[in-house]
């Protein structure tokens, strides 16, 4: 169970998140949808802290995550996986090293400095590799994959974490939708068979309708539906954010290219 | 019809005959390149008078610019080998000969072999240390209290010329070339901290974000998501500063750090003119050749590189 209480951020006066609470039992699909600015991707960002939150707490399994630090803090974050709109892998480095990233945290940090893998260690990614057949890519450079293999050895790292959560922040926003169903359908599968949760943001309404156990739209930093698929119909988009859902899918992708754009400039803004 | 009228004309049609969108265009481009002639005289001004202020500060007069040239010339004049067609490749005891001028090449190869060894280590000792400030030194890894350390670390090593950092250790552990690569490691770990942090800050921060979101410690994500976007540049700056160290360790040997430059302060301060100009020649075709060398060490490590890190 994850358990969001009062989350909230703020970014100077502007409030990202404001008073999101959420409970979401183990083991299911969560799809997060909202236009531009609503505050998706910093939810999403502060489950694993990458973005710390100005108000509210987390809790897993009862466990308060919002007050975690150092090592415990990597625990957490090994145990929820998260997977990128960019993939977010090292271009220059082949697909294995990149998939064994997902390791890191498991093990002794001298000997990963000196990229000392064990056969096991490199057993299990050529496996994750081989699930998503990729297997017979493993030494060549990330950056000679196309958009589609690159998220799947993205899901193949995540997939090493032995994740209980997997968040996906738009992963499907920069693939063509051949590559978007597979990536989904990878998604989809590791939330069935080993019961991981998965809270994915996402910004098609049919693909959340048709993944998602549960769609959670949010506006203006704060949650504006949570429900069943079949209880967002389109009258209810309309409700919700008053227009149609076409007006709101091409809003949203708006906002996934600006954000995109943003995070690819060499010097990130926030420092650790 | 008006064109050729106006060629015909000399002084074309009188200004009337323009529209006055014309007339008007053409007064705004004679403002602008008034005011642009004008901003440059000005900053020429300023630039002669900044000029002249610091060379009255500095007592670089002309005069005495003029009454040193010629002495210049007299000292390179003498320090010219008096070599002899007939006797050119004759042996050492010939006066004229190359190898008189070179009577004693073989200490000489010994001690240039020195200082080449002297930068080859000190490079790698100060690239080393420098990789490991570049990381806490480096805008988007790091923050508060480190930063500001490695930084004002950084800068202070590099302020500090290595010939300073030489004589002070040269008292500490006595004359000889220890002194020297310790000299310029110091100096190159500041240099190259510097410029590492900066080809570190130039890296793509997602795969950073991906190895912390996976769990990963700093070291971990530094060494996972940094290192291998950044290698390239690392080895280049590196290779540079070699050929870099090859010219300091040639002159700290003036304050007894070991390489060639002892020599060379020795015959020139016993004013041994042809020595100078033999031993000098022999830096500038080392310097050259470790140059060449290095150049293309340098292509071949960052092609070499590829995914391999």
């Amino acid at each position: 169970m994850l358990e969001l209480q009062g989350l909230g951020r703020r970014f100077g006066e502007v409030a990202a998140v404001d008073g999101v609470t959420l409970s979401v039992p183990a083991g299911q699909m969560v799809g997060v949808i909202g236009r531009s600015g609503a505050g998706k991707s910093t939810l999403i960002r502060m489950v694993n802290r990458l973005t710390e939150p100005t108000a509210g707490r987390i809790l897993f399994e009862g466990r308060d995550v919002t007050a975690l630090r150092g090592r415990a803090l990597r625990d957490w974050r090994a145990r929820c996986a998260m997977v990128f709109q960019q993939f977010n892998l090292v271009q220059r480095l082949d697909v294995l090293t990149n998939v064994l990233v997902g390791r890191l945290n498991h093990r002794p940090t001298m000997s990963s400095l000196l990229k000392r893998f064990t056969d096991e260690e490199r057993a299990m990614a050529l496996a994750a590799l081989d699930r998503f057949d990729l297997a017979a890519a493993a030494l060549q450079r990330a950056d000679t994959l196309s958009g589609g293999q690159q998220q799947r050895v993205a899901i193949a790292r995540a997939l090493l974490q032995e994740p209980r959560v997997i968040l996906a922040d738009e992963p499907i926003a920069s693939l063509d939708p051949r590559s978007a169903k597979v990536v989904m359908d990878a998604l989809r599968g590791l939330n069935r068979e080993r019961g991981i949760t998965v809270l994915c943001n996402l910004h098609h309404l049919d693909t959340a309708r048709e993944y998602c156990d549960r769609i959670v739209a949010m506006q203006s930093g704060r949650v504006v539906f949570d429900g069943t698929p079949a209880e967002l119909t389109a009258a209810r988009v309309r409700d919700v954010y008053g227009v149609d859902e076409a007006e709101f899918e091409e809003q949203a992708a708006a906002a996934v290219r600006r954000s995109a754009a943003n995070r690819a400039a060499p010097v990130a803004a926030n420092a650790a | 019809m008006d064109a050729l009228s106006f060629t015909a004309a000399g002084g074309g049609p009188a200004p009337s005959a323009w529209s006055p969108a014309v007339e008007r265009g053409e007064a705004a481009y004679q403002a602008a390149r008034r005011q642009r002639r004008n901003a440059t005289l000005i900053a020429l001004a300023v630039l002669t008078a900044c000029l002249l202020a610091s060379a009255w500060v500095s007592e670089a007069y002309p005069a005495t610019l003029l009454a040193g040239l010629p002495r210049i010339g007299e000292y390179l004049w003498r320090i010219l080998p008096s070599l002899r067609w007939d006797a050119l490749l004759s042996g050492t005891d010939t006066e004229g000969s190359l190898a008189f001028w070179f009577y004693r090449l073989d200490s000489w190869a010994w001690l240039l072999f020195e200082t080449a060894n002297m930068a080859a280590l000190a490079t790698l000792f100060g690239a080393s240390a420098a990789l490991l400030l570049a990381f806490p030194a480096a805008r988007n890894l790091s923050g508060g209290v480190p930063y500001q350390l490695a930084r004002r670390f950084c800068e202070a090593m590099r302020t500090v010329p290595e010939i300073v950092f030489a004589l002070i250790l040269v008292w500490a552990f006595g004359v000889g070339a220890l002194a020297g690569i310790l000299a310029i490691t110091l100096h190159t770990a500041g240099a190259l901290g510097k410029l590492f942090a900066e080809a570190i800050e130039n890296t793509d921060m997602r795969p950073w974000d991906a190895a912390r979101a996976a769990g990963a410690s700093w070291p971990e994500c530094c060494r996972f998501a940094i290192l291998p976007q950044a290698l390239p540049n690392i080895l280049s700056y590196a290779l540079l500063r070699f050929e870099t160290n090859i010219r300091s360790a040639s002159v700290i040997g003036f304050v007894g750090a070991g390489g060639i430059g002892e020599e060379l302060y020795k015959v020139i301060s016993f004013n041994y003119y042809e020595e100078i100009s033999a031993i000098i020649l022999l830096v500038i075709l080392a310097v050259a050749s470790v140059d060449l060398l290095s150049e293309r060490l340098r292509h071949r490590a960052i092609g070499a590189l590829g995914g391999a890190t």
